[in-house]
């Protein structure tokens, strides 16, 4: 029966999509929610551990990360204007800019993680159990969290490739463009998530 | 909603043949029916295994000491009973299975929003499933911590811990796509003049618990994450020896873990306000009142969760609140049922199979719902905290209501899921076998409770064993019950005679389509009352 014209009729709803990864973002939010809630009790209870602890973070390459993500941000925004004006070119430009910064922030991350376990100061390390229940704490959830948010990174950046080909092959559109749109909503969210860690890890005093 | 007005042949969805065939044009369906169905095979299976290993544990309780199996064997069995039945059938349940199947019909859509998400979410329930069955079987021995897995017992034990938080992640995670696929489908599908408030009552419970299973499922997620952490790379999240606060982690899992707990109400409420009006061929009363008090249920039983640990340590202040708020969340769910019985007041009652499970819900629900607050009160909790009472109340809300509700919502929608009609009489004697059984399987634990019997223990001094000999013979008593049910059910959807497309004369949508709907439901524009339950 498959002759029938209304089965293979597509059901498109842009309106839907939209909604349907707003509530998805609500999920990640409360995902981390809980993980913020976890770290302002233990903050509440070491304060000047997770201090000291805090000192022991570079605050220039949290910093740089910081305004690498908040440019791709916007390089991503601009990429979604580009699509909606039919410039396929400034689009595939933007996404890859985006990319870039993307894989910028995921280098930075590996040179400060290596620093860390040089010294020792990993979950699961010899010296870790010797520490203090402060400081044991503080670097547990500083690996735990940005572990946590590299993982969205990763996963934004596979979810903007893939846009990346779509918008390639046209697939993505001016008139169908609501998957690159999502896209960008996920890669703002996890813009958002590193704005709350990067003060709570780095700028503790 | 733009289709073509030429005229439809109309073909079962049953039979519909689409780009698979036998096997993958289930595993690979998106039709919602078929994935109701799926999920419906899988819960059911899983039911029936769970149940398995909770008479394994009656048997275990007939006498004091080793009766079958050894302490740790008994360990293993009520944590894999637990993980089974919370997280494999009662929490996905009503809503995947009822609530994929008519949702859509009962707003008047040809399927959910988005289909290939339903089927992705079936496949990870899948997975999900299998990871805790796996669980059982590696070589480190069954999980034994009891399926709320608390710290730091759950961080120290040397069995397949990890792999069941695991598999309730990945469970937790086909929940959540579950409840995002019904909440735009109710805000973005709803057929034109299907407003919010001519909405049947069933939607109105399904939104209501799909927006709890949103927003408290991360939260058992992060926290069954940072418990794989905690074993993984020994960080002291919970642990006390490392650093941790064990009660940190009964209160992230409680956050879910209670509001989980309407995620398998709700719905079933829902079910029951869909039976009664049909039934009692009249107008539910208090629709309004209805379809609020689900949210509310819902609002107020993310508040709720301190109730679980009151003997945890806890300050005054925080006992007498969450106490509060535990009775606050109690008058929603009284109004549901005054409003069912309400309805039946001056109603032509028609007693069908599914009326009566109605009934047995309500009566059950009773019994567990007011024992639950006795249990909200701290001064009677203190008393019987982890003592059999509360495995008895449990099981009044979660089997007692859930469970009956399910055999109801099955009884009432078989004719429209197979287009077949089962037998009445049978149904109802195995109502009635199961609705003894269960009484005498659970009331027993309510008095052994109090009397100090505690909950998953293996061995029991003998003053205990004339109450635990009845409870476990009326275990025997209902899984006979529930076999003869599911048989003649079975039976019934192979081969009993064709069913009628509207058998109980209902006034919602699923019963205006042909008694097996078509592949997109309406190959019309569905006509939209003004009131969906237009009886006299």
């Amino acid at each position: 029966m498959s002759e029938k014209a209304i089965h293979v009729e597509e059901h498109r709803d842009d309106e839907a999509s939209k909604l349907g990864m707003w509530l998805f973002i609500f999920t990640e939010l409360l995902l981390f929610g809980g993980l913020f809630l976890v770290y302002s009790i233990f903050r509440a209870q070491y304060p000047t551990e997770f201090h000291q602890s805090s000192l022991e973070l570079s605050v220039t390459i949290g910093a740089i990360n910081t305004v690498v993500l908040l440019f791709s941000s916007m390089t991503v925004a601009m990429a979604l204007t580009a699509i909606q004006k039919n410039d396929q070119k400034r689009a595939l430009i933007f996404i890859g800019i985006t990319l870039f910064c993307a894989a910028a922030f995921l280098f930075n991350k590996y040179f400060e993680w290596g620093h860390k376990i040089e010294h020792g100061l990993y979950p699961g390390s010899d010296l870790m159990p010797l520490l203090d229940r402060g400081h044991l704490l503080y670097f547990s959830l500083y690996f735990f969290m940005t572990g946590l948010h590299a993982l969205h990174i990763i996963i934004g950046m596979t979810l903007l490739i893939v846009c990346y080909f779509k918008v390639k092959s046209k697939n993505i559109n001016d008139h169908d463009y609501v998957l690159l749109e999502n896209g960008a909503l996920y890669w703002h969210l996890v813009d958002l998530i590193w704005i709350f860690l990067f003060p709570l890890m780095y700028l503790i005093s | 909603m733009s289709n073509s007005t030429e005229k439809i042949e109309y073909v079962s969805y049953l039979d519909y043949q689409g780009k698979y065939k036998g096997f993958l044009s289930w595993i690979m369906a998106t039709d919602h029916k078929r994935i109701g169905l799926l999920y419906m095979y899988s819960i059911m299976t899983f039911f029936f295994i769970g149940a398995f290993f909770g008479l394994l544990m009656k048997i275990e309780m007939l006498s004091p000491g080793e009766t079958i199996m050894k302490p740790q064997t008994y360990n293993g069995v009520f944590t894999l009973h637990g993980i089974l039945m919370i997280f494999m059938v009662v929490i996905p349940g009503l809503s995947a299975v009822f609530g994929n199947f008519f949702l859509p019909i009962l707003i008047g859509a040809k399927d959910v929003a988005f289909p290939k998400l339903n089927r992705f979410s079936w496949w990870i329930f899948i997975v999900g499933s299998i990871m805790a069955v796996a669980s059982q079987l590696l070589k480190d021995g069954p999980p034994d911590t009891g399926w709320t897995f608390y710290a730091p017992y759950s961080s120290q034990t040397g069995t397949n811990v990890i792999m069941a938080t695991a598999a309730a992640f990945v469970l937790g995670f086909s929940s959540i796509l579950t409840g995002l696929n019904f909440i735009v489908t109710i805000h973005q599908m709803r057929a034109p003049g299907m407003r919010f408030f001519n909405m049947p009552l069933f939607p109105w419970a399904l939104y209501a618990t799909a927006w709890i299973q949103l927003l408290a499922t991360p939260i058992i997620g992060i926290t069954l994450l940072m418990l794989i952490a905690e074993r993984m790379f020994q960080i002291g999240f919970f642990d006390p020896a490392l650093g941790g606060d064990p009660l940190l982690f009964q209160h992230l899992f409680w956050i879910y873990s209670h509001p989980a707990v309407y995620v398998m109400m709700l719905p079933a409420m829902g079910v029951i306000t869909e039976i009664i009006p049909t039934f009692c061929q009249r107008q539910i009363y208090g629709y309004k009142a209805v379809a609020i008090s689900s949210l509310a249920i819902a609002g107020v039983g993310f508040l709720v969760w301190g109730h679980h640990m009151y003997t945890s340590g806890m300050s005054d202040q925080a006992r007498w609140f969450f106490s509060l708020l535990t009775f606050i969340v109690a008058v929603p769910s009284a109004i549901k049922v005054f409003n069912w019985i309400t309805t039946m007041y001056n109603g032509s009652i028609d007693v069908k199979p599914p009326f009566l499970y109605a009934l047995a819900f309500i009566f059950l629900f009773i019994i567990g719902g007011t024992t639950g607050l006795l249990l909200g009160s701290v001064a009677t909790n203190v008393q019987v905290h982890d003592t059999s009472f509360v495995v008895a109340h449990f099981h009044y809300i979660i089997f007692g209501g859930m469970g009956f509700a399910f055999f109801a919502a099955i009884h009432y929608w078989l004719p429209k899921m197979y287009g077949r009609m089962y037998n009445f009489k049978i149904a109802n004697i195995a109502l009635v076998i199961n609705f003894i059984g269960f009484n005498l399987l659970y009331f027993p634990q309510f008095i052994i409770g109090v009397e100090g019997m505690p909950r998953r223990y293996f061995d029991y001094p003998a003053q205990f064993q004339p109450m635990q000999v009845i409870s476990s013979i009326g275990g025997f008593i209902l899984v006979a019950g529930l076999i003869l049910m599911v048989f003649n059910l079975v039976k019934g959807a192979k081969s009993g005679p064709v069913a009628p497309s509207n058998p109980w004369n209902g006034s919602t949508l699923e019963w205006t389509l042909p008694a097996t709907p078509s592949l997109e439901n309406f190959d019309e524009e569905p006509v939209i009352k003004e009131n969906p339950y237009d009886y006299k």
